[in-house]
């Protein structure tokens, strides 16, 4: 059976679907940050070198990767919009905007919380550090440059751009421990097996898909709402229960 | 363009960027107030950091790159807005677009014609500002090879946000907060590289990062600052 992938390309067959799905993503993601903060927080041995304050990484490490993955993702909505002239790819990308940079909000507080016990400082001028700090920088100059143009289309186009030059910083974080050797660890967790406690590494990766899960509920519901305030003059809009009550 | 010595059709691209740099210099220099704004906020922002941290002599000749750098970099984010405001009013802007050349070729002038303007005046007066936080004189030519090296850089980068911006409400603030975070590799090997003197560390790496990020910003730029263009116009 051939399915048409491109009848949900239409914001008001897609409007209807993400409606069915977000009460999943969100339910599924409060149960995971339930599972994986237990496990986080009372399951997992204290480290030896840093004792009990290390477990921010359950939180610290997912917010970091979803900081840097939910711009590649708007970037790619970003393009497929420029490129295709799809509506609904340049509302996905503004609609992720504002759950990155919080993210990316999230990835450096927390880490300013940990730097202060560990390295007795709550911030200092890292390679890593920095080019997070500029990530979150993209992100507000990505919404700013959004919000300050009236006409839609030209606000889609125009911050689509800007979205994929700021894309060349996410490779520039990700390896900036490798390329520069300053005070942020290395990776810890590689492909070719990791130096963690299994629990730990559990908690980690359980936290990181509620995050995920989380991201896919509120973009998805930030996007309804672009929806219907961009159609908000077809009928198919008026005619919605929810409109119309 | 009413000076083109031949017909359009037939213009080569050298010859057409020195047309459009000589006519953006031109009309800089018949309204030449705007080019001293910009240098005489270099100084000013530069002298106001004794006065702001104290005058030992010690502290100042480390800050001075870092100074010097921001300053420049504040600099020409000032001077960015009238990129392509003047022609974007006056419909000069609309006729470019339309041009059979290639509107990346026109981009490139309009942005070297800005570097001759705002960025070059910088790095003229930054020696003399570097004598002022007692810099040896090897870092000053440092100091200025990085300049030289990076300010055609933010010229470049500035093209693509005063691009995307143009005509919009609040436009020079919104301009600094799309650029500011695109420029800080340049600010980073251009302090690094006068760092590098004073800690008697190689140079060279940071001049030739400066380089690679000159020849990348020209090669893709004028391409982007284009295509912002025809969005913005549209």
């Amino acid at each position: 059976m051939a399915i048409n992938w491109f009848k949900y390309s239409a914001p008001s067959t897609f409007y209807g679907l993400i409606g069915k799905l977000v009460p999943w993503f969100a339910w599924s993601s409060a149960i995971l940050f339930t599972i994986g903060f237990y496990i986080g927080f009372f399951v997992a041995p204290t480290d030896a070198q840093q004792s009990e304050a290390y477990r921010i990484i359950f939180i610290h490490v997912p917010a970091s990767i979803m900081s840097m993955f939910i711009y590649l993702v708007m970037a790619g909505y970003a393009a497929l919009g420029l490129i295709f002239n799809t509506r609904l790819s340049s509302m996905m990308a503004s609609a992720l905007a504002p759950t990155g940079a919080l993210f990316a909000f999230i990835s450096l507080w927390t880490g300013a919380l940990w730097g202060k016990p560990m390295w007795g400082t709550w911030w200092v001028w890292d390679a890593r550090l920095t080019s997070e700090l500029i990530l979150l920088f993209l992100y507000l100059g990505f919404i700013a440059l959004h919000a300050s143009i009236d006409d839609p289309r030209r606000a889609d186009r125009a911050s689509a751009l800007l979205a994929i030059i700021g894309s060349v910083n996410v490779p520039i974080i990700y390896f900036s421990v490798k390329w520069w050797n300053t005070l942020h660890q290395g990776a810890t967790i590689k492909f070719t097996g990791t130096s963690m406690h299994a629990a730990m590494q559990q908690a980690m990766f359980i936290v990181l898909v509620a995050c995920w899960f989380y991201a896919i509920a509120v973009a998805l519901t930030r996007v309804r709402s672009i929806i219907l305030e961009r159609e908000r003059n077809n009928q198919w809009v008026s005619e919605l229960p929810e409109v119309r009550s | 363009m009413s000076s083109a010595p031949a017909s359009p059709a037939r213009l080569s691209l050298p010859g057409l960027l020195r047309l459009v740099v000589r006519r953006d210099l031109m009309l800089a220099m018949r309204r030449r107030a705007d080019v001293l704004t910009t240098l005489i906020f270099f100084v000013m922002v530069v002298s106001l950091f004794p006065l702001g941290v104290g005058p030992e002599p010690e502290m100042l000749r480390k800050m001075a790159a870092g100074v010097v750098w921001v300053a420049a970099l504040l600099a020409s984010m000032l001077s960015l807005g009238r990129m392509f405001m003047a022609d974007y009013v006056d419909g000069t802007l609309e006729q470019m677009l339309l041009a059979p050349q290639s509107l990346s070729v026109l981009v490139l002038g309009k942005i070297l014609a800005h570097w001759m303007l705002s960025g070059l005046p910088l790095v003229l007066m930054a020696p003399v500002l570097g004598l002022q936080f007692d810099m040896s004189v090897q870092a000053l030519w440092v100091l200025i090879v990085s300049l030289l090296l990076g300010t055609p850089v933010l010229s470049m980068i500035g093209a693509v946000g005063a691009a995307l911006t143009l005509g919009l409400r609040g436009g020079g603030v919104l301009v600094s907060l799309l650029v500011l975070p695109l420029c800080i590799p340049v600010l980073i090997f251009g302090t690094g590289a006068v760092e590098a003197v004073t800690s008697s560390t190689s140079v060279a790496p940071h001049l030739l990062l400066q380089g690679a990020l000159l020849v990348l910003a020209a090669v893709f730029t004028p391409w982007v600052t284009a295509h912002a263009l025809r969005i913005s116009m549209e």
